[in-house]
């Protein structure tokens, strides 16, 4: 069976910066896979390679076995993988509602429909109310976008992300700034969405990342160390050396 | 489910709010086009209503770019010209009045217009809509004086300096209007003046119209919803330039001629003006900001000639201090009515109105003083009997005191509102 996701060779340089070098990865369908790794480690460039933001400078991306890099970023949305942002990446000037719409309608085959008042359109109404509802954003459906209190704004990204029906989802650090308690939401949140998909997440809450992904990658300095389960990373000496340092213990 | 359903059916607006927020307007906005001609207005005014109808739908086509979609677009006026051109030559073959064109009603040229808007739109918007932002708003800039050049340059197409006239009496009548006396022309105005405003704000309620929307906001986030911001961007320029175009086809049947002039940044930055003033961020909002200043273009310029300036100050203080515009006033003011809130802001709301009165009579005293003056006829400004030379002492004492105290008011009725 081939892999939802994989990762050949894959290297990114800015100028004479290598960021990115010599990534390989296989995410297998339904995995929750979890990259983890210091600041400055190309985590999110990675996930901007995979989502089409930036082109790799070499190597490929295969999505369910289609070569996705060098695709724009809409085209490889289309083929069914969705992401995420570290910073809320949110339609301000437009309520809850209107943002989780805007997620929605392309995957009901409305494209760039200008003949249809949106308001009329059923399946969308109700995909979005089953969206906002699954994330718990439903009372908050005609709050404009800006006003949403933060976490809220964060969960609002996610709902957007999930909205598609994406096969496939790259979270990008979905708990950072948050509570305990809304860490606890939003992990029940992404544990419930990414249900019978496959989830690729970056996170630096460790407690997060070893509840919820089936494995973890290691990337320091552009390269992955070690791949394997949450109980092989904490065994893993290079790991602990890297980076994971007391961390791993306290979250064990 | 059945839960949901009903919380998120409580979210949308429900029938009667659908018809008192869009049906409703619409109907009022017919009813007062029906309205109008039962006070019998001179032909002055009607000619001044049809122009307001003109300028309404321009600033309407060009809010889908600027409010809408967020494209700062310094070259509007091209698509309307090129519109209101083809609808001119339209004309002229229909006076010809052989074979197909024989039978073209005048009554539709706007429906021409608004074809050819809209050809120009996909051709220019092609190259130039696939950058937002300031590259954009510069090649915006760079086609409407390629454009304008080109019209004083191919004299067949475009006639020179003179322009090209016809006569909107020719072809077969369409709904009994010869379209010859000016009140004729208004029902013919009034008509696409309705279907411009119905159309563009159907615009708005599409899917498409949404979409332009989000890429305003936030174009990155839209390619990854499964959307090229570049398409989008370019589909509403196609029917932004389409309105523009309707609006030329109504000009060219109102005025009967168009000049290269009409494809200039003159127009171009008179409709940003207009339409920024009214408030880009309501639907509203150009529809106002097309009359406030169709008709203070109109009207002013009997008075005094600095009225240009007086339009420009005007533009510069809504731009600082009124983002949203003579629209966001009007909402304000009625937001503010309707919560009951009148008897805590009553007192600023005057203070305000009574500073930029005094700021007004400033502006005016320097302004009126000042172009006399350079004039050099030895003219005077004399507002109510009064004799307001350079060497006058109250020249001065009324071009200072008031407004050092009109800001004072304006400063003290907003921190009074702030708190």
């Amino acid at each position: 069976m081939t892999a939802s996701l994989e990762l050949t060779d894959l290297h990114k340089s800015f100028g004479p910066a290598k960021i990115i070098q010599g990534v390989n990865l296989s995410v297998a369908r339904g995995e929750r896979h979890a990259i983890i790794g210091p600041n400055g480690a190309g985590k999110s460039t990675l996930f901007n390679l995979i989502s089409g933001r930036f082109m790799p400078s070499s190597g490929e991306v295969r999505l369910n076995g289609a070569l996705i890099s060098g695709k724009k970023p809409f085209e490889i949305n289309r083929m069914g993988l969705s992401r995420s942002f570290q910073v809320s990446n949110i339609f301000t000037n437009m309520t809850v509602r209107e943002n989780v719409r805007c997620g929605v309608l392309h995957s009901m085959g409305y494209g760039y429909s200008f003949w249809r008042n949106i308001g009329n359109l059923r399946e969308v109404s109700e995909k979005t109310a089953h969206i906002l509802n699954e994330v718990g954003l439903l009372e908050k459906g005609n709050t404009p976008a800006a006003l949403l209190p933060y976490a809220d704004q964060r969960t609002l990204e996610i709902a957007i992300t999930i909205a598609g029906g994406a096969e496939v989802i790259l979270l990008d650090e979905p708990t950072a700034g948050m509570s305990h308690s809304e860490t606890d939401r939003a992990v029940a949140l992404i544990e419930k969405a990414s249900k019978g998909k496959t989830l690729l997440i970056v996170e630096h809450d460790m407690g997060v990342v070893f509840n919820l992904a089936d494995r973890i990658s290691v990337l320091v300095y552009g390269e992955i160390i070690a791949t394997g389960t949450p109980e092989q990373i904490r065994g893993d000496a290079r790991v602990r050396e890297a980076y994971l340092g007391e961390e791993a213990e306290d979250a064990a | 489910m059945t839960d949901m359903t009903a919380t998120y059916a409580a979210l949308e607006p429900t029938r009667a709010e659908k018809f008192r927020q869009r049906t409703v307007p619409l109907i009022l906005f017919a009813v007062v086009l029906l309205v109008i001609p039962l006070f019998n207005p001179s032909r002055s005014m009607v000619t001044l209503l049809n122009h307001m109808g003109i300028t309404i739908v321009f600033a309407l086509s060009y809010n889908m770019l600027l409010g809408r979609a967020g494209l700062l677009s310094f070259g509007h006026a091209v698509y309307m010209g090129l519109g209101g051109y083809f609808a001119v030559h339209v004309m002229n073959w229909v006076a010809e009045g052989s074979g197909f064109w024989g039978a073209v009603p005048i009554f539709s040229m706007p429906a021409f217009g608004f074809g050819a808007g809209a050809l120009a739109g996909a051709i220019i918007g092609w190259p130039s809509c696939r950058r937002s932002g300031t590259p954009f708003a510069m090649i915006s800039l760079g086609v409407a004086e390629l454009v304008a050049a080109a019209g004083f340059m191919f004299d067949s197409l475009f006639g020179g300096e003179m322009g090209i006239s016809a006569d909107r009496m020719g072809g077969p009548e369409f709904a009994g209007l010869s379209l010859g006396p000016v009140d004729e022309v208004y029902w013919f105005i009034a008509f696409w003046t309705f279907i411009g405003v119905l159309g563009t704000y159907a615009f708005t309620r599409t899917p498409l119209g949404k979409l332009s929307e989000a890429t305003r906001d936030n174009p990155e986030r839209v390619e990854f919803v499964g959307y090229n911001p570049q398409r989008v961007r370019y589909l509403v320029f196609i029917f932004a330039g389409a309105f523009a175009g309707m609006a030329g086809g109504m000009s060219a049947v109102q005025d009967e001629i168009f000049t290269p002039e009409s494809l200039s940044l003159i127009p171009s930055g008179a409709i940003l003006i207009a339409t920024y003033v009214g408030g880009i961020r309501y639907f509203t909002g150009p529809i106002m900001g097309a009359i406030v200043m169709t008709y203070m273009g109109s009207n002013l310029s009997d008075y005094t000639v600095g009225w240009l300036l007086y339009l420009g100050l005007m533009f510069v203080g809504v731009v600082m201090f009124l983002p949203n515009g003579i629209a966001g006033i009007v909402y304000g003011t009625a937001d503010t009515l309707r919560a009951g809130r009148l008897g805590e802001v009553w007192q600023s709301w005057l203070l305000r109105l009574a500073g930029l009165a005094l700021i007004a009579t400033s502006v005016i005293t320097i302004v009126e003083v000042a172009f006399r003056w350079s004039e050099g006829y030895g003219e005077v400004f004399e507002p109510f009997g009064l004799h307001l030379g350079t060497d006058n002492p109250l020249t001065w004492a009324l071009g200072v005191l008031p407004l050092v105290l009109g800001v004072v008011m304006v400063m003290k009725a907003a921190k009074g509102e702030s708190k």
